[in-house]
């Protein structure tokens, strides 16, 4: 079997896997969901303030919901074996470990993107700000999930991973939260954002280059 | 390994040796204390009594002595961590990895020092205990990253599978280094830029200088010192079962 046809046959037999246990795609999104609507309740309906921290409030539940969904990236193949399978196949770990975090992605990552622009109308976003939010969802959800997959792979071993999980990875995706969350502020207020725009692309070339490297090796640390 | 003259080798190849690190270690303590309190002395009575208060901020600038070395070993410890974790998860010594995680704990507290003294300053100064700047809030993602390393090592039983983790761990936290050490210079902060390392000269007088580069490398003496204790205290837990920890107790009894 070729590289690129193991590489395909991963994520379509983890695109499949997905969508025989539809709650690995919807707890998420609901989760999502859920967590944005405690925000006016918790605030109270006060308009104003709603759409100011709008892009903050969507961010930052993206954020959690991501972090939420990493467990089940390498948790069921961990369980029954087909980890190891993966880690001794004649082909590099690292290739093989990005089909799993894309397919994990256009599993987890997708729907909050299709999700995003009806909670942006939720809170009273403004019209021009919407196709910024989606723009930073779409370069930032993948590096979610290209970062988280390093914390996963260091803790898929450990029986009680969860919270340690979210110390491990949280820090790391401040820079995201950080560039994302400023475009979208910035776009709603009418300045440009290229350069917001440009960054974002810059830590997703970066992760999608780099992460896979850490994620095969901490597997490896895994499941010995 | 044609690159490395024998010497050195032979030098790197003992010294990763335990027993002889033990012994070393041991030997070179009181040498390190002394040193460390002829720096540290002089920078406390220069910083603190012979330096002259600033024009500007009066005698509360004087906090720098702690916070400006806190803050600059911060960073120094992160990369050692980082370096010794590399080593140890390449080349597979013990040593460079217990380094590595000895390390972990002083470097989370100096960037809690350097947090706090620089909030200390801030309330009367920038009349706020906090703002959420790029330095500042880099500093303390910083300090995340070094609890995340030391709750990873704590959560695996195995110390020497723990030590492959917290390497890989520290590894890709380097890269939020050059953020908070260019922080500054990137963004316009509130936190002001570098007034030491600067390519023409430093823009702050001499008397003021002198205390301060004696405190740092106080600092980093501290931080051998500390390092190297809980390096050895490391070794023994680890080595407990090993021949020459038995050998040693029964020659100190």
């Amino acid at each position: 079997m070729s590289l690129s046809h193991a590489f395909f046959a991963i994520i379509r037999r983890d695109l499949l896997l997905a969508l025989r246990k539809r709650s690995e795609i919807a707890n998420p999104l609901l989760f999502f969901v859920l967590v944005i609507t405690l925000f006016p309740l918790g605030i109270g309906a006060r308009p104003q303030l709603l759409q100011a921290i709008a892009p903050g409030i969507i961010w930052v539940s993206a954020l959690l919901a991501a972090m939420l969904s990493l467990d089940s990236l390498f948790r069921s193949d961990f369980d029954d074996g087909s980890l190891e399978q993966i880690v001794l196949s004649p082909h590099p770990t690292s290739v093989l470990v990005l089909a799993k975090i894309i397919a994990h992605w256009l599993v987890t990552g997708l729907p909050l993107l299709l999700m995003a622009p009806l909670l942006a109308v939720f809170l009273g976003m403004p019209q021009s700000a919407i196709g910024m939010l989606l723009l930073t969802l779409l370069l930032g959800t993948p590096v979610l999930s290209l970062i988280g997959a390093i914390g996963v792979a260091l803790t898929v071993g450990l029986r009680r991973g969860g919270m340690l999980l979210s110390l491990l990875v949280l820090p790391l995706y401040v820079p995201v939260l950080i560039f994302a969350g400023n475009a979208v502020e910035m776009a709603s207020n009418g300045l440009p954002v290229t350069a917001q725009i440009n960054i974002l692309m810059a830590i997703l070339l970066m992760s999608l280059a780099l992460a896979p490297w850490p994620t095969a090796a901490a597997l490896k640390m895994s499941i010995s | 390994m044609f690159l490395i003259p024998d010497p050195v080798g032979r030098f790197f190849h003992r010294m990763a040796s335990p027993p002889h690190f033990y012994a070393l270690t041991e030997k070179l303590m009181p040498w390190l204390v002394v040193l460390f309190l002829l720096l540290l002395l002089p920078g406390l009575y220069g910083g603190l009594v012979l330096a002259p208060p600033d024009y500007q901020q009066g005698d509360s600038y004087r906090i720098i002595y702690i916070h400006v070395p806190s803050a600059w070993m911060s960073l120094f410890i992160y990369m050692v961590m980082a370096t010794a974790g590399a080593i140890g998860l390449v080349w597979r010594i013990k040593l460079a990895e217990i380094v590595a995680i000895s390390s972990a704990s002083i470097g989370a507290s100096f960037t809690f020092i350097a947090l706090v003294t620089g909030s200390l300053w801030g309330k009367p100064m920038w009349g706020t205990w906090w703002v959420w700047d790029a330095r500042l809030t880099s500093e303390l993602i910083l300090l995340f990253l070094y609890l995340g390393v030391i709750g990873l090592y704590g959560a695996i039983d195995d110390k020497r599978t723990a030590s492959k983790a917290v390497a890989i761990l520290a590894l890709v936290g380097v890269v939020n280094i050059p953020i908070i050490h260019y922080s500054v210079e990137w963004w316009n902060t509130l936190h002001q830029g570098p007034t030491v390392t600067k390519m023409d000269k430093p823009s702050i007088h001499v008397s003021m200088l002198v205390p301060l580069l004696l405190m740092a490398a106080a600092f980093k003496l501290y931080y051998v010192i500390a390092m190297l204790q809980r390096a050895r205290l490391e070794l023994l837990q680890r080595e407990r079962n090993a021949q020459w920890v038995k050998a040693m107790l029964e020659k100190r009894a």
